[in-house]
Protein backbone atom coordinates (compact mmCIF):
# COMPACT_ATOMS: atom_id res chain seq x y z
CA UNK A 1 0.00 0.00 0.00
CA UNK A 2 1.41 3.06 -0.96
CA UNK A 3 1.85 5.76 1.73
CA UNK A 4 0.19 8.28 -0.24
CA UNK A 5 -3.15 6.49 -1.66
CA UNK A 6 -5.37 9.01 0.30
CA UNK A 7 -8.12 7.74 2.30
CA UNK A 8 -7.49 4.18 0.67
CA UNK A 9 -7.95 1.66 3.21
CA UNK A 10 -6.57 -1.16 1.51
CA UNK A 11 -4.99 -3.75 3.53
CA UNK A 12 -1.42 -5.32 3.04
CA UNK A 13 -2.08 -8.41 1.21
CA UNK A 14 -0.28 -10.75 3.83
CA UNK A 15 -3.00 -8.68 6.25
CA UNK A 16 -6.50 -11.11 5.92
CA UNK A 17 -6.97 -12.22 9.43
CA UNK A 18 -9.33 -10.61 11.84
CA UNK A 19 -9.32 -7.48 12.51
CA UNK A 20 -6.85 -7.69 15.82
CA UNK A 21 -3.52 -8.81 13.86
CA UNK A 22 -4.15 -5.76 11.30
CA UNK A 23 -3.56 -3.42 14.20
CA UNK A 24 -0.05 -2.60 14.96
CA UNK A 25 -0.42 -0.03 17.52
CA UNK A 26 -3.11 0.77 19.79
CA UNK A 27 -3.33 3.61 22.40
CA UNK A 28 -6.41 3.11 24.88
CA UNK A 29 -7.02 6.59 26.69
CA UNK A 30 -3.28 7.00 26.85
CA UNK A 31 -2.09 10.00 29.47
CA UNK A 32 1.06 11.46 30.64
CA UNK A 33 1.93 13.94 33.24
CA UNK A 34 5.42 15.97 33.70
CA UNK A 35 6.60 14.91 37.24
CA UNK A 36 5.49 18.46 38.29
CA UNK A 37 1.78 17.19 37.78
CA UNK A 38 1.87 19.47 34.27
CA UNK A 39 -0.54 17.23 32.02
CA UNK A 40 0.26 16.97 28.56
CA UNK A 41 -1.74 14.24 27.21
CA UNK A 42 -5.18 12.93 28.49
CA UNK A 43 -7.25 10.32 26.92
CA UNK A 44 -5.75 9.81 24.14
CA UNK A 45 -7.09 7.00 22.11
CA UNK A 46 -6.28 5.87 19.07
CA UNK A 47 -5.42 2.76 16.47
CA UNK A 48 -2.89 2.31 13.77
CA UNK A 49 -3.53 -0.35 11.54
CA UNK A 50 -0.95 -2.57 10.08
CA UNK A 51 0.98 -0.98 6.74
CA UNK A 52 -0.62 3.00 7.47
CA UNK A 53 0.98 5.86 7.61
CA UNK A 54 -0.88 7.52 10.68
CA UNK A 55 0.30 11.62 11.15
CA UNK A 56 0.05 13.14 14.02
CA UNK A 57 -0.97 16.77 13.28
CA UNK A 58 -0.14 19.54 15.57
CA UNK A 59 1.05 23.08 17.07
CA UNK A 60 4.62 22.43 19.18
CA UNK A 61 3.77 21.30 22.56
CA UNK A 62 0.57 19.63 22.09
CA UNK A 63 1.38 16.27 22.67
CA UNK A 64 2.74 14.76 19.41
CA UNK A 65 6.70 14.04 20.41
CA UNK A 66 5.20 13.20 23.72
CA UNK A 67 2.85 10.37 22.16
CA UNK A 68 5.47 8.74 20.22
CA UNK A 69 8.07 8.86 23.35
CA UNK A 70 5.18 6.90 24.55
CA UNK A 71 5.09 3.78 21.82
CA UNK A 72 8.78 3.13 22.01
CA UNK A 73 8.64 3.98 26.22
CA UNK A 74 11.15 6.45 26.09
CA UNK A 75 8.51 7.81 28.59
CA UNK A 76 6.72 6.16 31.01
CA UNK A 77 3.10 6.31 30.63
CA UNK A 78 0.87 8.10 33.41
CA UNK A 79 -2.15 6.36 32.61
CA UNK A 80 -3.96 4.32 30.21
CA UNK A 81 -2.12 1.10 27.94
CA UNK A 82 0.00 1.01 24.39
CA UNK A 83 -0.21 -2.07 22.58
CA UNK A 84 2.43 -3.01 20.11
CA UNK A 85 1.31 -5.95 18.64
CA UNK A 86 -1.07 -6.91 20.73
CA UNK A 87 1.44 -6.73 24.09
CA UNK A 88 1.36 -4.09 26.23
CA UNK A 89 4.01 -1.64 26.30
CA UNK A 90 5.01 -2.32 29.71
CA UNK A 91 5.28 -6.40 29.05
CA UNK A 92 7.69 -5.44 26.49
CA UNK A 93 11.09 -5.31 27.45
CA UNK A 94 12.15 -1.93 26.11
CA UNK A 95 15.18 -2.36 24.67
CA UNK A 96 13.83 -5.02 22.61
CA UNK A 97 10.49 -3.19 21.93
CA UNK A 98 13.22 -0.15 20.83
CA UNK A 99 14.70 -2.44 17.97
CA UNK A 100 11.76 -3.41 16.88
CA UNK A 101 10.62 0.11 16.41
CA UNK A 102 12.73 2.51 13.90
CA UNK A 103 13.06 5.98 15.29
CA UNK A 104 13.51 9.15 13.38
CA UNK A 105 14.02 12.52 15.05
CA UNK A 106 14.58 16.09 13.69
CA UNK A 107 17.90 17.29 15.08
CA UNK A 108 18.41 13.47 14.17
CA UNK A 109 21.22 12.57 16.89
CA UNK A 110 23.32 10.81 14.60
CA UNK A 111 26.75 9.92 16.56
CA UNK A 112 29.20 12.60 15.49
CA UNK A 113 32.41 9.99 16.96
CA UNK A 114 31.50 7.43 13.70
CA UNK A 115 31.50 7.09 10.19
CA UNK A 116 28.23 7.14 8.05
CA UNK A 117 29.12 3.16 7.86
CA UNK A 118 28.84 3.21 11.97
CA UNK A 119 26.05 5.33 12.19
CA UNK A 120 23.76 3.04 9.67
CA UNK A 121 24.79 -0.19 10.38
CA UNK A 122 24.38 0.44 14.68
CA UNK A 123 21.34 -1.18 15.42
CA UNK A 124 22.13 -4.53 13.02
CA UNK A 125 25.57 -4.32 15.47
CA UNK A 126 23.43 -4.45 18.86
CA UNK A 127 22.19 -7.40 17.20
CA UNK A 128 25.46 -8.61 16.47
CA UNK A 129 24.60 -9.43 12.43
CA UNK A 130 27.16 -11.16 10.97
CA UNK A 131 29.62 -8.71 9.40
CA UNK A 132 29.12 -9.28 6.14
CA UNK A 133 25.27 -9.47 5.97
CA UNK A 134 25.39 -5.50 8.06
CA UNK A 135 28.02 -4.53 5.18
CA UNK A 136 25.58 -5.20 2.33
CA UNK A 137 22.64 -4.05 4.38
CA UNK A 138 24.81 -0.76 5.04
CA UNK A 139 25.11 0.01 0.91
CA UNK A 140 21.63 -1.27 -0.02
CA UNK A 141 20.02 1.51 2.69
CA UNK A 142 22.52 3.68 0.95
CA UNK A 143 21.73 3.08 -1.84
CA UNK A 144 18.21 3.53 -0.82
CA UNK A 145 18.09 7.00 0.44
CA UNK A 146 20.22 8.09 -2.40
CA UNK A 147 23.81 8.17 -0.98
CA UNK A 148 26.38 6.83 -2.83
CA UNK A 149 28.42 4.43 -0.46
CA UNK A 150 31.56 4.81 -2.08
CA UNK A 151 31.76 8.34 -1.19
CA UNK A 152 29.71 9.12 1.12
CA UNK A 153 30.70 5.72 3.60
CA UNK A 154 33.70 7.14 6.19
CA UNK A 155 32.19 9.98 6.25
CA UNK A 156 31.64 11.63 9.24
CA UNK A 157 28.19 13.64 10.08
CA UNK A 158 29.94 17.05 10.13
CA UNK A 159 30.75 16.83 6.71
CA UNK A 160 27.58 16.44 5.41
CA UNK A 161 24.72 18.80 4.81
CA UNK A 162 21.28 18.87 6.78
CA UNK A 163 19.48 17.07 4.34
CA UNK A 164 22.42 14.04 3.74
CA UNK A 165 22.79 13.95 7.60
CA UNK A 166 18.57 13.40 7.84
CA UNK A 167 18.90 10.49 4.81
CA UNK A 168 21.48 8.68 7.22
CA UNK A 169 19.16 9.11 9.59
CA UNK A 170 16.71 7.35 8.10
CA UNK A 171 18.72 4.87 6.80
CA UNK A 172 19.74 4.11 10.39
CA UNK A 173 15.74 3.69 11.38
CA UNK A 174 15.54 1.45 8.96
CA UNK A 175 18.50 -0.67 9.63
CA UNK A 176 17.66 -3.84 11.02
CA UNK A 177 14.23 -3.75 8.91
CA UNK A 178 11.71 -2.57 11.78
CA UNK A 179 8.28 -3.45 11.09
CA UNK A 180 7.12 -0.03 12.68
CA UNK A 181 8.64 3.55 12.32
CA UNK A 182 8.23 6.45 14.42
CA UNK A 183 8.87 9.30 12.68
CA UNK A 184 9.04 12.66 14.95
CA UNK A 185 9.03 15.72 12.80
CA UNK A 186 12.18 14.09 10.74
CA UNK A 187 12.03 16.57 7.70
CA UNK A 188 11.18 19.65 10.21
CA UNK A 189 15.28 21.45 10.35
CA UNK A 190 15.55 21.18 6.66
CA UNK A 191 14.98 23.96 4.30
CA UNK A 192 12.14 24.29 2.02
CA UNK A 193 13.66 22.76 -1.42
CA UNK A 194 15.50 19.53 0.52
CA UNK A 195 12.14 19.40 2.56
CA UNK A 196 10.18 18.82 -0.44
CA UNK A 197 12.85 16.29 -2.21
CA UNK A 198 13.01 14.44 0.86
CA UNK A 199 9.13 14.11 1.24
CA UNK A 200 8.82 12.75 -1.97
CA UNK A 201 11.61 10.07 -2.26
CA UNK A 202 10.09 8.99 1.57
CA UNK A 203 6.82 8.36 0.23
CA UNK A 204 8.56 6.25 -2.85
CA UNK A 205 10.43 4.52 -0.52
CA UNK A 206 9.87 0.53 -1.54
CA UNK A 207 11.39 -0.69 1.94
CA UNK A 208 8.04 1.68 3.67
CA UNK A 209 5.53 0.37 1.64
CA UNK A 210 4.90 -3.00 4.39
CA UNK A 211 5.89 -0.73 7.16
CA UNK A 212 3.59 1.04 10.30
CA UNK A 213 4.90 4.89 10.63
CA UNK A 214 3.59 7.24 12.85
CA UNK A 215 4.59 10.51 11.77
CA UNK A 216 4.71 13.75 13.68
CA UNK A 217 4.52 16.87 12.18
CA UNK A 218 3.21 20.17 12.06
CA UNK A 219 3.36 20.86 8.41
CA UNK A 220 -0.32 20.35 7.01
CA UNK A 221 1.47 19.30 3.49
CA UNK A 222 3.44 17.00 4.64
CA UNK A 223 0.56 15.29 6.91
CA UNK A 224 -1.19 15.27 3.52
CA UNK A 225 1.33 14.10 1.20
CA UNK A 226 2.51 11.48 3.91
CA UNK A 227 -0.83 9.93 5.41
CA UNK A 228 -3.34 7.48 5.25
CA UNK A 229 -4.89 9.31 8.14
CA UNK A 230 -4.02 12.20 10.16
CA UNK A 231 -4.66 12.63 13.64
CA UNK A 232 -4.87 16.33 14.74
CA UNK A 233 -3.78 16.79 17.95
CA UNK A 234 -4.16 19.52 20.05
CA UNK A 235 -3.52 20.69 23.81
CA UNK A 236 -3.08 16.72 24.68
CA UNK A 237 -5.81 15.63 23.06
CA UNK A 238 -7.40 14.09 19.65
CA UNK A 239 -9.84 16.15 18.40
CA UNK A 240 -10.37 14.49 14.92
CA UNK A 241 -8.95 11.48 13.26
CA UNK A 242 -9.47 11.57 9.23
CA UNK A 243 -8.39 10.43 5.77
CA UNK A 244 -6.80 13.03 3.96
CA UNK A 245 -9.82 13.98 1.92
CA UNK A 246 -12.20 13.88 5.09
CA UNK A 247 -9.26 16.10 6.48
CA UNK A 248 -9.61 18.77 3.63
CA UNK A 249 -13.49 18.97 4.16
CA UNK A 250 -13.55 18.91 7.87
CA UNK A 251 -15.87 20.98 9.72
CA UNK A 252 -13.94 20.42 13.43
CA UNK A 253 -12.56 23.82 13.99
CA UNK A 254 -8.94 22.72 14.38
CA UNK A 255 -8.55 20.84 11.87
CA UNK A 256 -10.99 23.61 9.27
CA UNK A 257 -8.44 25.85 10.42
CA UNK A 258 -5.62 23.84 9.83
CA UNK A 259 -6.95 23.51 5.72
CA UNK A 260 -7.82 27.09 5.68
CA UNK A 261 -4.58 28.46 6.91
CA UNK A 262 -3.08 25.84 3.76
CA UNK A 263 -5.59 27.80 1.19
CA UNK A 264 -4.26 30.90 2.52
CA UNK A 265 -0.80 30.39 1.93
CA UNK A 266 -0.60 26.80 -0.60
CA UNK A 267 2.76 27.92 -1.55
CA UNK A 268 3.89 27.45 1.95
CA UNK A 269 3.59 24.13 1.75
CA UNK A 270 1.16 24.21 4.93
CA UNK A 271 3.82 25.28 7.16
CA UNK A 272 2.20 26.26 10.30
CA UNK B 1 79.39 29.36 41.37
CA UNK B 2 76.74 29.89 38.59
CA UNK B 3 73.64 27.74 38.61
CA UNK B 4 74.19 25.97 35.87
CA UNK B 5 77.53 24.77 37.62
CA UNK B 6 75.38 24.26 40.32
CA UNK B 7 72.95 21.93 38.65
CA UNK B 8 75.56 20.06 36.50
CA UNK B 9 77.17 19.09 39.75
CA UNK B 10 74.18 17.96 40.76
CA UNK B 11 72.76 16.35 38.28
CA UNK B 12 72.62 13.45 38.94
CA UNK B 13 70.57 13.88 42.53
CA UNK B 14 68.51 16.47 40.63
CA UNK B 15 67.82 13.67 37.90
CA UNK B 16 66.87 11.36 40.90
CA UNK B 17 64.56 13.80 42.43
CA UNK B 18 63.36 14.60 39.49
CA UNK B 19 62.39 10.63 39.19
CA UNK B 20 60.96 10.17 42.98
CA UNK B 21 58.74 13.32 41.66
CA UNK B 22 57.47 11.36 38.36
CA UNK B 23 56.50 8.47 39.94
CA UNK B 24 54.98 10.24 43.38
CA UNK B 25 52.72 12.12 40.69
CA UNK B 26 52.09 9.11 38.48
CA UNK B 27 50.62 6.84 40.98
CA UNK B 28 49.01 9.36 42.77
CA UNK B 29 47.37 10.36 39.18
CA UNK B 30 46.36 6.96 38.54
CA UNK B 31 45.04 6.51 41.53
CA UNK B 32 43.21 9.60 40.85
CA UNK B 33 41.87 9.03 37.71
CA UNK B 34 40.68 5.34 38.72
CA UNK B 35 38.38 6.84 41.30
CA UNK B 36 37.56 10.22 40.08
CA UNK B 37 36.25 8.98 35.83
CA UNK B 38 33.50 6.60 37.78
CA UNK B 39 32.64 9.31 40.37
CA UNK B 40 32.36 11.67 37.85
CA UNK B 41 29.98 9.10 35.87
CA UNK B 42 28.17 8.98 39.02
CA UNK B 43 27.97 12.65 39.48
CA UNK B 44 26.43 12.77 35.90
CA UNK B 45 23.99 10.28 36.20
CA UNK B 46 22.97 9.98 39.71
CA UNK B 47 21.82 13.63 40.30
CA UNK B 48 21.22 12.88 44.20
CA UNK B 49 24.89 11.57 44.87
CA UNK B 50 26.96 14.79 43.09
CA UNK B 51 26.16 17.04 46.07
CA UNK B 52 28.02 14.77 48.54
CA UNK B 53 30.44 13.60 46.05
CA UNK B 54 31.49 17.16 44.79
CA UNK B 55 31.18 18.51 48.10
CA UNK B 56 33.50 15.43 49.47
CA UNK B 57 36.09 16.15 46.62
CA UNK B 58 35.61 20.30 47.29
CA UNK B 59 36.54 20.33 50.93
CA UNK B 60 39.57 17.70 49.94
CA UNK B 61 40.76 20.99 48.07
CA UNK B 62 40.54 23.39 50.58
CA UNK B 63 42.43 21.55 52.90
CA UNK B 64 46.16 23.19 53.33
CA UNK B 65 47.94 20.79 51.43
CA UNK B 66 50.43 20.91 54.08
CA UNK B 67 47.34 20.19 56.77
CA UNK B 68 46.28 17.42 54.68
CA UNK B 69 49.82 15.21 54.92
CA UNK B 70 49.25 16.24 58.52
CA UNK B 71 45.66 14.48 58.96
CA UNK B 72 46.74 11.37 57.09
CA UNK B 73 50.21 10.74 58.91
CA UNK B 74 48.02 8.83 61.89
CA UNK B 75 45.30 7.08 59.23
CA UNK B 76 46.74 3.09 60.10
CA UNK B 77 48.27 1.78 57.02
CA UNK B 78 48.88 5.25 54.99
CA UNK B 79 50.69 7.06 57.94
CA UNK B 80 53.09 4.05 57.68
CA UNK B 81 55.34 5.27 54.72
CA UNK B 82 55.85 8.56 53.52
CA UNK B 83 55.22 7.73 49.77
CA UNK B 84 51.83 6.43 50.82
CA UNK B 85 50.90 9.53 52.68
CA UNK B 86 51.97 11.53 49.89
CA UNK B 87 50.68 9.74 47.22
CA UNK B 88 47.44 9.01 49.12
CA UNK B 89 47.22 13.35 49.43
CA UNK B 90 48.15 13.80 46.15
CA UNK B 91 45.45 11.70 44.90
CA UNK B 92 43.19 13.20 46.61
CA UNK B 93 43.64 16.57 44.99
CA UNK B 94 43.66 15.56 41.68
CA UNK B 95 40.38 14.12 42.71
CA UNK B 96 37.87 17.16 41.82
CA UNK B 97 38.91 18.78 38.31
CA UNK B 98 38.77 15.11 37.15
CA UNK B 99 35.08 14.42 38.67
CA UNK B 100 33.94 17.35 37.49
CA UNK B 101 35.18 17.41 33.97
CA UNK B 102 34.24 13.59 33.59
CA UNK B 103 30.40 14.56 34.66
CA UNK B 104 30.58 17.76 32.79
CA UNK B 105 31.74 15.55 29.61
CA UNK B 106 28.99 13.59 30.18
CA UNK B 107 26.47 16.13 30.64
CA UNK B 108 27.81 18.03 27.85
CA UNK B 109 26.61 15.13 25.18
CA UNK B 110 24.03 16.45 23.00
CA UNK B 111 20.23 15.69 24.37
CA UNK B 112 19.79 14.60 20.30
CA UNK B 113 22.35 11.89 20.49
CA UNK B 114 20.86 10.57 23.82
CA UNK B 115 17.99 10.05 22.32
CA UNK B 116 19.01 8.58 19.25
CA UNK B 117 20.70 6.37 21.15
CA UNK B 118 17.48 5.14 23.51
CA UNK B 119 15.40 5.64 20.57
CA UNK B 120 17.50 2.94 18.96
CA UNK B 121 17.78 0.40 21.88
CA UNK B 122 21.11 0.89 23.23
CA UNK B 123 20.94 -0.09 26.80
CA UNK B 124 22.42 2.37 29.51
CA UNK B 125 25.59 0.30 29.65
CA UNK B 126 26.07 0.79 25.84
CA UNK B 127 25.11 4.51 25.92
CA UNK B 128 27.79 5.28 28.11
CA UNK B 129 30.44 3.16 26.93
CA UNK B 130 29.91 3.11 23.31
CA UNK B 131 28.41 6.94 23.36
CA UNK B 132 29.05 9.22 25.87
CA UNK B 133 32.43 8.47 27.51
CA UNK B 134 34.43 8.53 23.59
CA UNK B 135 32.38 11.78 22.91
CA UNK B 136 33.42 12.75 26.31
CA UNK B 137 37.38 12.04 26.11
CA UNK B 138 38.72 15.42 25.09
CA UNK B 139 36.96 16.92 28.42
CA UNK B 140 38.22 14.26 30.67
CA UNK B 141 41.38 14.27 29.36
CA UNK B 142 41.45 18.27 30.22
CA UNK B 143 40.72 17.36 33.85
CA UNK B 144 43.39 15.01 33.81
CA UNK B 145 45.57 17.52 32.43
CA UNK B 146 44.50 20.48 35.56
CA UNK B 147 45.07 18.03 37.77
CA UNK B 148 48.41 16.66 36.58
CA UNK B 149 49.60 20.37 36.58
CA UNK B 150 48.76 20.87 40.06
CA UNK B 151 49.49 17.64 41.42
CA UNK B 152 53.04 18.47 40.08
CA UNK B 153 53.11 21.79 42.52
CA UNK B 154 51.72 20.04 44.77
CA UNK B 155 54.14 16.89 45.28
CA UNK B 156 57.17 19.42 46.02
CA UNK B 157 55.02 19.42 49.30
CA UNK B 158 55.19 15.93 50.03
CA UNK B 159 59.19 16.28 51.21
CA UNK B 160 57.76 18.09 54.10
CA UNK B 161 56.95 14.51 55.42
CA UNK B 162 60.01 12.72 53.84
CA UNK B 163 58.26 11.34 50.84
CA UNK B 164 61.41 12.75 48.69
CA UNK B 165 60.75 14.21 45.13
CA UNK B 166 61.60 17.86 43.93
CA UNK B 167 60.91 19.32 46.93
CA UNK B 168 63.25 18.36 49.23
CA UNK B 169 65.92 20.74 47.30
CA UNK B 170 63.13 23.35 48.00
CA UNK B 171 63.30 23.02 52.20
CA UNK B 172 66.34 21.28 52.30
CA UNK B 173 67.16 25.33 49.73
CA UNK B 174 65.11 27.30 52.41
CA UNK B 175 66.64 25.71 55.57
CA UNK B 176 69.53 26.90 54.47
CA UNK B 177 69.17 29.83 52.64
CA UNK B 178 70.61 28.56 49.86
CA UNK B 179 68.57 30.11 46.27
CA UNK B 180 70.48 27.57 44.08
CA UNK B 181 69.15 24.81 46.20
CA UNK B 182 65.54 25.86 45.79
CA UNK B 183 65.96 26.68 42.15
CA UNK B 184 67.55 22.95 41.48
CA UNK B 185 63.84 21.77 42.88
CA UNK B 186 61.62 24.38 41.45
CA UNK B 187 63.00 25.16 37.82
CA UNK B 188 62.64 20.75 36.98
CA UNK B 189 59.37 20.96 38.67
CA UNK B 190 58.17 23.66 36.32
CA UNK B 191 59.51 22.28 33.74
CA UNK B 192 57.87 18.76 34.24
CA UNK B 193 54.20 20.96 34.47
CA UNK B 194 54.84 22.52 31.70
CA UNK B 195 56.13 19.16 29.87
CA UNK B 196 53.02 17.62 31.16
CA UNK B 197 50.62 19.81 30.15
CA UNK B 198 52.03 20.39 26.83
CA UNK B 199 51.69 16.32 26.12
CA UNK B 200 48.60 16.49 27.70
CA UNK B 201 47.14 19.05 25.71
CA UNK B 202 48.40 17.51 22.44
CA UNK B 203 46.71 13.81 23.51
CA UNK B 204 43.43 16.30 24.06
CA UNK B 205 43.45 17.87 20.95
CA UNK B 206 44.00 14.53 18.83
CA UNK B 207 41.53 12.93 20.36
CA UNK B 208 38.63 15.71 20.62
CA UNK B 209 35.63 14.39 18.69
CA UNK B 210 33.89 16.22 15.83
CA UNK B 211 30.94 17.77 16.63
CA UNK B 212 28.29 18.20 14.44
Amino acid sequence: MPNNSSGNSNTPSNVSAADASATAIELRHVSYNLPNGRSLLHDLSLTVKNGETLVLLGRSGAGKSTALKLINRMLELSGGEIRVEGKSTIDWDPIALRRHIGYVIQEIGLFPHYTVEQNISLVPRLEKWPEDRTRARVAELMKLVGLEPAKFLHRHPHELSGGQRQRIGIARALAADPPILLLDEPFGALDPLTRGELQREFQELEQLIRKTIVLVTHHVGEALLLGSRIGVIEAGALVGLYTPKEFLAAKEPVAAGYVANLRMYPNEEGDL
Amino acid sequence: MTLLQFFSRHHREIFQGTLEHIWLVGIAMLLAVGIGVPLGIIVAKRPWLSKPILGGANIAETIPSLALFGFLLPVPWLGGRADRLAIAALALYALLPIIRNTAAGITGVQHAVRDAARGMGMTERQILLQVELPLSFSTILAGIRIATVLTIGIATIAAAVGAGGLGEFIFRGLAMVNNQLILAGAIPAALLALGADAVLSLLERRLRPVRA
